[in-house]
């Protein structure tokens, strides 16, 4: 067996914790190999270690690569043996172009100044290679998310590189930038370059990797080979979870009331190109204890509906009718929406549903301050403390006190004091868009279990998911979104994954102006700057 | 909760780790700077041979800073808000040459002539406000802007003149003192101190320890973490020296000055506004994450507009203490008096990029320059080296505050 790349005895410890015990990775050349495990696994960490974010020295174990000993100093000196990693938050300058890009930190010059036409020319083969059709001169920020991926390989490839690492490169795409970047790393495979992937999405390992080191706890749990045994995603939850995963979703009997929002014929226009809809027509009813879900590509315009619906915090031009508990409402302003008991959570908490310096207890008061109000009018300290004391409790929000600052807790926790901050607003219909994304396992089903517990208490919850089977797993119905038009509606025992699918399709077969992999925001979220959260995984 | 996700071992572990290693840094970054204050004054009071503390000295220091310190009091919430105030400076001798002219050359009454300023003072802000706020401009550009129009403005009413003297009452507000109500008394070794004075002293300390014993037992009532009776005594025991401190020797001098009562309201009040209102609770939010704010229902363009217009009046008092101070209204009037507001923010701790700050930690930065000030010309440092000397504190306090904000970010 020829390995590449062997990873033996890894420790790595911060102040007071283990984040990697004893880990070994063997990678054969010429494979794709994956790597699962939940957030805070140590994942990332394996990976700080492999190229130098964290030099050698700073921890116990040895690397080889290439039949030879290596010690990293930083990140260059790993770039230099051909290792190179591509970031979940991808590390592109959005104001330069693609070439620029490519080739930032490694210009191509020529007596002492950059040689711009070698530059291009360069970035456009580099472009051809990874399957981008896009003028080398291109402004980054103008591309989507998963040509700003592809980029990023192409930066990579300009590396020479022999060991291509990807953190969570999928999470922000939609299926066809997905499958075209899986497509592409079979082709690098071709080339002769080893990949390794570090992916939530199973599905995708299933059809890409050869093989797959499953780590938990910060430590190597298992390598399975997709050749040699029969590998399903559910093999590999078991060890991601160290547990049998009977059930991905909880149980949940509804009891659906009486219809409490209604919103007719709703159509938006795109605030950034002109005369575009992004939604057109959409109609759809919630009612009270009721679960339903949005389905749609990327580009569909989920996102935008709900925005839009949520105090005009999206789009132009806006027309339609909302209806709450049978009365017309108008909602000019979030604050006129949240009055009227609607409650919106983020598809993007960091970006727009936390402030990441302040602590977790301002964060689940924020969008009902009044609520703590004393008879003088002033903010109650000592109950805002109480209030969120509660919800760290009943929400299973794991810090040492809501005093903590947000910006420091994992992906799951920062979901949940997204969710107690609009229980507490206590809103009639909630709104969660992408309520489990970037989220482990063992936290969606959680997350799952306060979703059924709000509509039991009489809420009506809209859920925006990209995960279909996460949609057709905890709502009661499913309308499905295509270019801007809902496309239809299924209740729960109809709603199979195909006919979803076909749903979620059909107008864009109808209507060829607009595409599905049209950016929804710009600039990306993906663009965000690392936050220190990432740190522990 | 769910049967298949118990905590995780590591994720706790982090979680607690790295809570209670954020509670220490927390801590040292808030009271570093009363104690850095504190070492500042007993270093130049060593240094001046205790001309630093004297009776009069002290009552100069209040009265030179007051109008610094109104200033700080709102730059503070427009930098907490994530933006910046250039044109205060100019603002402050567009004012004060406004109240001027009505007191001055039009003898209007001082009550109607100082509402008037403020209502202006208003006005300017809200026109920088409507610029950031609804327009959408970087208040760095439009406050910049303010600073040249409205300097120019103060040479046009002005007609690049002075113009002066001001009424009795304003110059009092100023450079005054309260009357002496019950005489005095002796204090023994110290000479003679004025009773009202001594007594006003003993009742804010007492209300300041009721509220603090107030807040600490509220705290225990939520089943908060709250600070130990013998830490709370110290701590207690430490404000009452330092205020009754400062009562003392201003008594022994003349009686309370007029602007320290002022101040006093101010930045009582605005610590209220800041830490307990929902408006002061929403400045906050806009600065932490403006998109997050939006989402939240938080009015962010009213807010960044009041905040504005805030800090116009706040710049018309500021104007009319100092117009007063020198009793005279002159076209270079406030000059870098912003540079100094937005030094005493935030070398109290207010962070670069927003979200973060104190009015009590503005007022302590704004007074560490002004000992600094001080205790320098007592020393007869020429000028240059006192600005060196406040150029270097406040590059050394924003660079103390990356550092441990780093620390605490990177030590998990």
């Amino acid at each position: 067996m020829d390995v590449i790349l062997k990873m033996a005895g890894i420790t790595k410890t911060f102040p007071g914790v283990k984040a990697l015990q004893d880990v070994n990775l063997e990678v054969r050349r010429g494979e794709i190999h994956a790597i699962c495990g939940e957030n805070g696994a140590g994942k990332s960490t394996l990976m700080k270690v492999l190229s130098g974010v964290y030099p050698h020295g700073s921890y116990e174990g040895e690397i080889t690569f290439d039949g030879e000993v290596c010690e990293f100093g930083n990140i260059r000196d790993s770039e230099a043996r051909g290792i190179v990693i591509i970031h979940q938050e991808l590390a592109l300058s959005p104001h330069l172009s693609i070439a620029e890009n490519i080739f930032l930190g490694n210009e191509r010059v020529r007596r002492g100044l950059i040689d711009w036409h070698r530059t291009n020319a360069e970035a456009a083969e580099l472009l051809a290679r990874v399957g981008l059709k896009e003028n080398p001169t291109a402004r980054v920020s103008d591309l989507g998310v998963g040509k700003q991926q592809l980029v990023e390989i192409a930066k990579a490839l300009s590396k020479k590189v022999r060991l291509l690492i990807l953190d969570e490169p999928t999470a922000a795409l939609n299926d066809d930038d997905s499958e075209h970047l899986l497509d592409l790393l079979r082709g690098l495979q071709g080339e002769g370059v080893t990949s390794v992937i570090i992916s939530h999405k199973l599905n995708e390992i299933e059809a890409v990797a050869d093989s797959v080191t499953i780590l938990r706890d910060g430590r190597t749990i298992e390598t399975l080979d997709f050749q040699t045994q029969t590998v399903t995603q559910d093999r590999i939850i078991t060890g991601m979870v160290g547990r049998d995963l009977e059930h991905r979703y909880p149980e949940h009997t509804p009891t659906i009331g009486e219809e409490v929002l209604r919103i007719e014929d709703w159509t938006v226009f795109s605030p950034t190109q002109r005369g575009r809809k992004v939604v057109d027509g959409a109609s759809l009813t919630l009612r009270r204890g009721e679960i339903v879900g949005l389905a749609g590509l990327m580009g569909a315009g989920r996102t935008e509906l709900a925005m839009s619906v949520f105090g005009r915090s999206y789009g132009v031009d806006i027309t339609g009718r909302i209806v709450k508990d049978g009365k017309e409402i108008r909602l000019r302003s979030v604050d006129e929406a949240i009055k009227h008991g609607i409650g919106y959570a983020t598809e993007d908490r960091k970006r727009y549903g936390l402030n990441l310096i302040d602590d977790i207890k301002r964060n689940i008061s924020a969008a009902a301050l009044g609520n703590l109000a004393d008879r003088l009018g002033l903010v109650d300290p000592g109950k805002e403390y109480q209030v969120a004391d509660k919800y760290r409790a009943e929400m299973n929000i794991k810090a040492p006190a809501v005093t903590a600052v947000t910006g420091k807790l994992s992906g799951g926790n920062q979901q949940k004091v997204v969710l107690s901050k609009w229980m507490f607003a206590d809103p009639d219909v909630l709104i969660l868009d992408e309520p489990t994304r970037g989220i482990d396992v063992g936290a969606k089903f959680e997350i799952y279990t306060i979703i059924n517990r709000l509509a039991d208490s009489g809420k009506a919850v809209l859920v925006i998911s990209s995960e279909l089977p996460e949609l057709l797993g905890i709502c009661d119905r499913v309308y499905a979104m295509s270019a801007g038009r809902i496309t239809g509606v299924l209740d729960r025992d109809r709603a199979t994954p195909e006919a979803m699918m076909t749903l979620m399709t059909t107008a864009s077969l109808l209507d060829t102006d607009v595409t599905a992999e049209e950016v929804l925001h710009t600039p990306e979220p993906a663009l965000e700057v690392p936050m220190q959260e990432k740190e522990q995984s | 909760m769910s049967s298949i996700a118990p905590p995780s071992e590591s994720e706790t572990t982090v979680a607690v780790r790295v809570g209670s290693g954020a509670r220490f840094e927390f801590n040292l970054r808030a009271s570093g700077i009363y104690l850095a204050f504190g070492a500042i004054v007993v270093l130049f009071d060593i240094l001046t041979h205790g001309l630093l503390l004297t009776p009069e000295n002290v009552s100069n220091l209040i009265v030179q800073n007051s109008y610094i310190l109104v200033l700080a009091i709102g730059m503070i919430l427009v930098i907490i808000a994530g933006h910046i105030d250039l044109s205060a400076g100019s603002v402050v001798a567009v004012t004060g040459a406004i109240s001027a002219v009505l007191m001055v050359n039009h003898h209007m009454a001082w009550p109607l002539a100082l509402l008037i300023t403020l209502i202006a003072g208003a006005a300017i802000g809200a026109w920088q406000g409507y610029w950031v706020a609804y327009f959408g401009l970087p208040a760095f550009i439009v406050t910049l802007a303010g600073m040249l129009v409205f300097r120019a403005l103060t040479m046009t009413v002005l007609g690049n003149q002075g113009i002066g003297p001001f009424p009795d009452q304003v110059r009092t507000l100023s450079t005054g003192f309260l009357g002496s109500t019950f005489g005095n008394v002796g204090l023994g070794p110290l000479g003679g101190a004025d009773l009202f004075t001594l007594i006003v002293g003993v009742l804010a300390v007492a209300a300041g320890v009721a509220a603090q014993w107030r807040t600490r037992a509220a705290k225990i009532r939520y089943g908060q973490h709250a600070e130990s009776v013998p830490l709370f005594a110290g701590k207690m025991a430490l404000m009452a020296f330092v205020v009754l401190g400062v009562i003392v020797q201003l008594a022994r001098y003349k009686n309370l000055p007029w602007v320290l009562v002022l101040l006093t309201v101010l930045v009582l009040g605005y610590s209220l506004v800041a830490s307990r209102t929902v408006f002061g609770r929403h400045i906050y939010a806009i600065g932490g994450n403006p998109q997050a704010a939006v989402l939240s229902g938080v009015k962010v363009k009213k807010v960044t507009f009041w905040i504005f217009v805030n800090m116009g009046v706040l710049a018309a008092i500021a104007g009319v203490v100092f117009a007063g101070r020198l009793n005279q209204a002159g076209p270079t009037a406030g000059t870098n008096f912003e540079l100094d507001a937005i030094a005493a923010a935030f070398i109290g701790g207010a962070a670069v990029t927003g979200g973060v700050g104190k009015v009590v930690g503005a007022i302590t930065g704004g007074l560490i320059m002004g000992v600094i000030n001080n205790g320098m010309s007592l020393l007869g440092a020429p000028s240059e080296r006192v600005l060196l000397v406040k150029g270097l504190i406040l590059l050394a306090a924003v660079a103390f505050d990356v550092w441990a904000k780093r620390r605490a970010g990177t030590a998990r």
